[in-house]
């Protein structure tokens, strides 16, 4: 038997009907990214005044840092659940890292942070590795809770006591809790569709990205109404609805890695693109408080973790429940 | 390697404000850095802050009754960080802990100190007064440069009284180098050079 590699490519086809779709998809995020580094060349030669140098130096810095973290995503969702499980433990770590990083606390807070970092993490992550649903849907927002409000009591300091244990506890609950849900989309299996598993959060985490980059392009070519102007003062109405819209409609056109009809992705694109909305301006609204600008210097361009996933923080959820309960 | 782990475990950024780590021409000049103390961890992360080649000539000086304690920490102190062990308790004058200084600024390398003395336990980083061993060194070595360095929450990444770390991201600030003005007294001097340490501390919180 004979087998060119134009065959072997068509019979793996023909076995996986979506892989179409997948192809569509990695030879449109190298399009894009392509696209954007020759469009940042060109900028770079053409802008004349300072101002507008260092806003297409931090543009192309941006570009540079997406084409490394699509690497990095890429190469995570080869390994299937195991790398993503992986990927998004470490996601968390870095960002309540730096969540905890500008949240004051004080000496007798020394040990809680360590269970939130090296108990919580591993274990939360871990049951969703093992789809233990029931558990880790609770995990954190009752047993994480109630043990670090305990372990505060121990060391005898009650100073802001409530306000101290309330950041830890929505730390835990924000970087670590909401965001193991980008993973445990891996483990729904809904009934009647055969494509990857990796596509649920393929298709999230590319509406949710896109919607902010889409925000940032709107807002920059005809931001004119400020939205939030205390919080987030680069925001703006025009970016806010273009964005949302084109991440609407980029959903919908996507939704043949999903199992969504047409119009039902269009829906949960545009509910998970708001909620991406709020993420970034509530994460914002937490740099204001502790007085930083950006939650760190990880991604070059971007400022910290923190600043990369904010969108993703009630997404991820919100998404995982609306597939659990309508799908499933 | 080890420089590299440190950075990674506190997440240590370094910035240089008003001070290059290496001057336009290429040259090294010999520093005394001298930092606020809140852990120790401290002359790690300034160590691992500073670029290969100021590394290699730039030494600790820490207490020998801390440092000299333990297999580990031996190994860390002399191997390692290749750290000036001075006396704290017993102090003569074949091992006044200036004389020890003297030498390795003499010698061409650099130092990093802690005026305080010891850690600061005050939560909100307020710094104790500054003992007088920089003016010494600052009267007996014109030409050092004496540059501050601020550090910030490394009080929260391993405090004092507990070898339990969190990987909290740390922040290294290198400052103006200063010099005793003329006519300017000990205490004066001393004032000044604290001050130069605290107004370091970034104006927009960790890690901005």
């Amino acid at each position: 038997m004979t087998t060119t590699p134009l065959a072997m490519i068509s019979n793996i086809a023909a076995v996986m009907p979506s892989d179409r779709a997948a192809r569509w998809l990695v030879g449109g995020t190298l399009t894009i990214l392509g696209v954007g580094t020759i469009v940042g060349l060109l900028l770079r030669f053409r802008t004349t005044t300072d101002a507008g140098r260092r806003t297409v130096a931090n543009l192309n810095a941006r570009i540079r840092a997406w084409w490394v973290m699509a690497a990095v995503f890429a190469l995570a969702i080869y390994f299937q659940r195991t790398g993503a499980t992986i990927l998004f433990a470490l996601i968390s770590f870095l960002a309540l890292r730096e969540m905890l990083t500008i949240a004051p606390t004080r000496r007798a807070d020394h040990h809680t942070m360590f269970w939130a970092f090296f108990v919580l993490i591993p274990i939360q992550y871990y049951l969703v590795y093992i789809r233990w649903e029931v558990f880790y849907m609770i995990f954190i927002p009752v047993y994480g809770q109630i043990f670090l409000a305990i372990r505060s009591t121990l060391t005898g300091d009650y100073t802001r006591y409530l306000e101290r244990t309330a950041k830890i506890q929505w730390a835990a609950f924000i970087c670590v809790y909401c965001i193991s849900h980008a993973p445990a989309l891996l483990t729904l299996e809904v009934p009647g569709y055969d494509g990857h598993p990796w596509e649920l959060l393929v298709w999230l985490v590319v509406v949710v990205q896109m919607s902010d980059v889409l925000q940032y392009c709107w807002g920059k070519m005809l931001g004119r109404h400020k939205i939030a102007p205390h919080i987030s003062p680069n925001k703006t109405w025009e970016g806010f609805l273009g964005g949302v819209l084109t991440a609407t409609l980029l959903g919908a056109l996507l939704y043949r890695i999903t199992p969504f009809a047409p119009w039902q992705a269009a829906v949960i694109a545009f509910a998970v693109a708001v909620l991406g909305f709020f993420g970034g301006i509530v994460m914002s609204a937490v740099k204001r408080d502790a007085g930083v600008k950006d939650y760190g210097h990880l991604i070059e361009g971007h400022g910290g973790m923190m600043d990369r996933i904010d969108s993703l923080t009630f997404a991820a959820p919100v998404f995982f429940h609306i597939v659990r309960y309508f799908f499933l | 390697m080890i420089a590299g782990l440190i950075r990674l475990l506190t997440g240590a950024q370094a910035r240089w404000c008003g001070v290059d780590p290496v001057r336009a021409d290429g040259s090294v000049p010999t520093r005394v850095y001298f930092a606020n103390h809140q852990s120790n961890l401290d002359a790690p992360v300034i160590w691992a802050s500073l670029p290969p080649e100021l590394r290699r000539r730039t030494r600790p000086v820490a207490a020998r009754d801390y440092w000299d304690a333990g297999a580990i920490r031996k190994f860390l102190a002399h191997k390692i960080f290749r750290v000036l062990l001075i006396e704290r308790a017993k102090v003569t004058v074949s091992n006044n802990p200036l004389r020890a200084m003297d030498e390795v600024l003499a010698g061409g390398e650099s130092l990093i100190i802690f005026p305080e003395g010891t850690r600061t336990m005050d939560a909100d980083g307020v710094m104790n007064e500054f003992k007088p061993g920089l003016w010494h060194l600052a009267k007996k070595h014109p030409d050092a440069e004496l540059v501050p360095v601020h550090l910030e929450n490394l009080n929260r990444i391993l405090p004092k009284g507990t070898l339990i770390l969190i990987p909290l991201l740390a922040a290294v600030t290198f400052g103006k180098p200063i010099r005793i003005e003329a006519g300017e007294d000990k205490p004066r001097f001393l004032a000044r050079a604290k001050q130069a340490v605290q107004e370091l501390h970034p104006p927009e919180g960790a890690g901005s």
